[in-house]
């Protein structure tokens, strides 16, 4: 009756075929006569998309007691905005060298598996809940703080990320959050402007060839969002 | 339409340049009771408010059946799960009002958690003429008794007394979204975003879950519950909307877990309006089946569709509520509104629906003549007693005076909540904490 997920698995082997799988999706965004393709370029609406989504996923986890609605279609259109990632550097038309869309896939890949970690840490929590929590368990150590992009180790416990009086420990938990994935691709070639042209390496990002038309104040912003160090400004909320 | 605005007492002065809502008097829900003599309100401070018809008279042509405050009384107060440090919201989510079956009326009232049931009498009489007891209560002396006498009632000022009489709680894990009450009187459901659970009116200490999505993995989790109702006439028939936009209606004749939907209403997305927001536009918010039962009327972000329930490939009606979001909703991604849920409301003869949308808009659809009107609920706009004037959002080119830019639409200014009488034409629009009663003084025309 109900459409399952896809289900990712953890393990390394598996990326292949989740690219595979990613790259099966039907690729209509890819159409350039598509009219939600041709109100912004795809790659930077796709990269700051996926961004935004991945805070709006963090901060639902941070509720005290997420709203699941909202949380699984952040998450769903999270995955399309991923699945939608993952073609368009492996493309001819795009100019970037052969070395990257590998990268970016195993990036990519690895960062859903995380992210699905994520989430599944935390739905499996909520579904401890119910029938009483478990213990909690060790937080990974922490990792160098301003981490953009997060995944939980599996070990979160319920009581550590749903709790409100443990809202510090879940700060540390949060930079926990950030610890397995290796975020080189966010240290800092993907904001370059355009003039630095489009180098090979691990730094590259999927959204690389679209970054320089983002406004650097912009791009500023969503860092200390990402950071932390600045509230994302929201209207006042009116129920769920 | 002629206008009579009602001004919580609790509200704070709206002043032009900034409104101050407090955010306990923001409205959570609106309903009408079964002959639309009452009307109820929930807010986000977990009090409910039942507004009462006066009865038209000639002494006083003017109040035409207005709505007066009739009871106000603090439904849920905020609770602390100790046990899973959890705070519980005391905000209304639902009320729903039960057939009256004698003097009283009684109505449900839900929060995320927990659902109550609420007795609402009328005291107008009271006892005088105690043997024992003198006006005030006090004991009299007995050697000034020298005779017996019988108490009499007298009339006095009509009081209206709310007493909660059942405690539905610990039925759901997850946030109630709805609440329906049977056809049957007896029993009643109560949704959250994974389970839905039936209940008698009468037992407070067991519920009987009979729709169940959670996955055995929650890794797989992909869908959730929004909204579900019973159906009119049929008390084995239920209806609940998914967020991926989808309508299942079960029979719990067929099972006793009605995992397993009779029918599935769903329409096939629109490949040339693919987005990565398609799956959260298409989630539907509110349910409702007509008064006579064939149709249901589902609101998802952009849209009312009409069903019929003989059919489950595709809505037989579909009406634009506000398209001109659809270039904008990676704006509205961003700033949330995307998620917000509005309501919908068919009228009492089904020929024509009600919903909200953002700038204290909202949106009539006439089925019949396939005619649609814009209004607007507020002060500024409309004064008491005057006819409500059609406005329009322009897009771009041509724009007529009193037309507003879709830039210029204020999205903290959202009608969630509507209300139709179930018989005249009166509406109820709940606008942030602001109640407007709108009613049609003209016999059948939309103007």
């Amino acid at each position: 009756m109900l459409s399952k997920g896809l289900k990712r698995k953890r393990e390394e082997e598996e990326e292949e075929e989740e690219e595979k799988e990613a790259l099966e999706v039907d690729a209509w965004w890819l159409d350039p006569g598509h009219p939600a393709v041709t109100q912004a370029p795809p790659n930077v609406a796709s990269s700051s998309l996926f961004d935004l989504s991945v805070l709006k996923l963090h901060h639902s986890l941070r509720q005290s007691e997420p709203d699941l609605r909202h949380l699984v279609l952040v998450v769903n259109t999270l995955r399309r905005i991923q699945a939608s990632m993952a073609p368009t550097v492996t493309l001819p038309p795009v100019p970037s060298p052969p070395l990257v869309p590998s990268v970016a896939d195993n990036l990519l890949a690895s960062s859903d598996t995380i992210l699905s970690a994520s989430m599944a840490s935390l739905l499996e929590d909520l579904s401890q809940i119910e029938g009483l929590s478990q213990a909690p368990q060790p937080l990974a150590d922490e990792s160098p703080p301003g981490r953009p992009i997060g995944g939980a180790p599996p070990s979160l416990g319920a009581l550590d990320l749903l709790g409100p009086a443990t809202g510090c420990l879940l700060d540390d938990g949060l930079e926990g959050l950030f610890e397995d994935i290796d975020t080189s691709m966010y240290d800092s070639e993907l904001w370059v402007p355009a003039s630095e042209g489009l180098k090979p390496g691990p730094e590259d990002g999927p959204g690389k060839e679209g970054a320089p038309e983002l406004d650097e104040a912009e791009l500023d912003y969503l860092m200390d969002v990402l950071v932390g160090t600045q509230a994302l400004e929201r209207p006042p909320e009116q129920g769920r | 339409m002629g206008e009579d605005t009602d001004t919580r007492k609790i509200n704070h002065s709206f002043l032009r340049d900034h409104s101050y809502v407090t955010e306990a008097d923001i409205i959570s829900t609106v309903e009408f009771n079964h002959t639309g003599e009452l009307l109820a309100t929930g807010d986000k401070g977990g009090r409910v408010v039942i507004f009462q018809r006066e009865p038209e008279s000639k002494n006083a042509p003017h109040s035409q059946g207005e709505y007066d405050v009739y009871s106000t009384f603090q439904s849920h107060e905020p609770e602390f799960d100790y046990l899973k440090s959890l705070e519980i919201e005391e905000k209304i989510n639902k009320i729903k009002w039960l057939p009256q079956q004698n003097a009283a009326h009684s109505l449900l009232s839900t929060n995320d958690k927990t659902i109550k049931l609420w007795k609402i009498t009328e005291r107008d009489k009271r006892p005088e003429g105690y043997n024992l007891k003198d006006e005030e209560g006090k004991l009299k002396d007995l050697s000034t008794v020298t005779s017996l006498q019988v108490p009499v009632l007298k009339p006095m000022d009509l009081m209206v007394e709310v007493s909660p009489r059942r405690i539905f709680a610990n039925g759901h894990t997850y946030h109630i979204n709805s609440i329906s009450v049977n056809s049957d009187c007896e029993t009643y459901m109560s949704a959250d975003d994974l389970r839905i659970n039936l209940w008698h009116l009468a037992v407070t200490d067991r519920s009987f879950n009979i729709v169940d999505i959670k996955p055995a993995n929650m890794e797989d989790l992909t869908e959730v519950i929004t909204a579900s109702e019973f159906h009119p006439h049929h008390c084995n028939l239920f209806v609940y909307s998914s967020s991926k936009g989808s309508l299942r209606l079960c029979d719990m004749r067929a099972a006793a877990l009605c995992d397993k939907h009779s029918k599935l209403f769903e329409e096939p997305e629109d490949p040339s309006s693919r987005s990565f927001f398609s799956e959260i536009i298409s989630s539907v918010s509110d349910v409702k089946f007509s008064h006579s039962g064939r149709y249901m009327l589902t609101r998802d972000y952009l849209t009312v569709k009409v069903w019929d329930l003989n059919m489950e490939a595709r809505p037989i009606e579909t009406y634009q509520v506000h398209d001109y979001l659809r270039s904008k909703l990676c704006s509205l991604y961003e700033n949330d509104c995307i998620f917000d849920k509005f309501e919908c409301a068919w009228n009492g003869s089904d020929s024509v629906i009600m919903t909200g949308a953002y700038n204290n808009f909202f949106r009539m659809f006439d089925r019949n003549s396939k005619r649609d009107v814009t209004l607007e609920a507020s002060r500024e706009s409309s004064k008491p007693r005057a006819v409500l004037k059609p406005r329009r959002v322009c897009i771009g080119g041509k724009r007529r005076r009193d037309d507003i830019s879709v830039d210029s639409l204020d999205f903290a200014k959202k009608i969630l909540h509507t209300a139709w009488h179930p018989a005249e034409n009166i509406i109820a629009i709940a606008a942030t904490n602001n109640l407007y009663i709108f009613q049609d003084k003209v016999n059948s025309d939309m103007h």
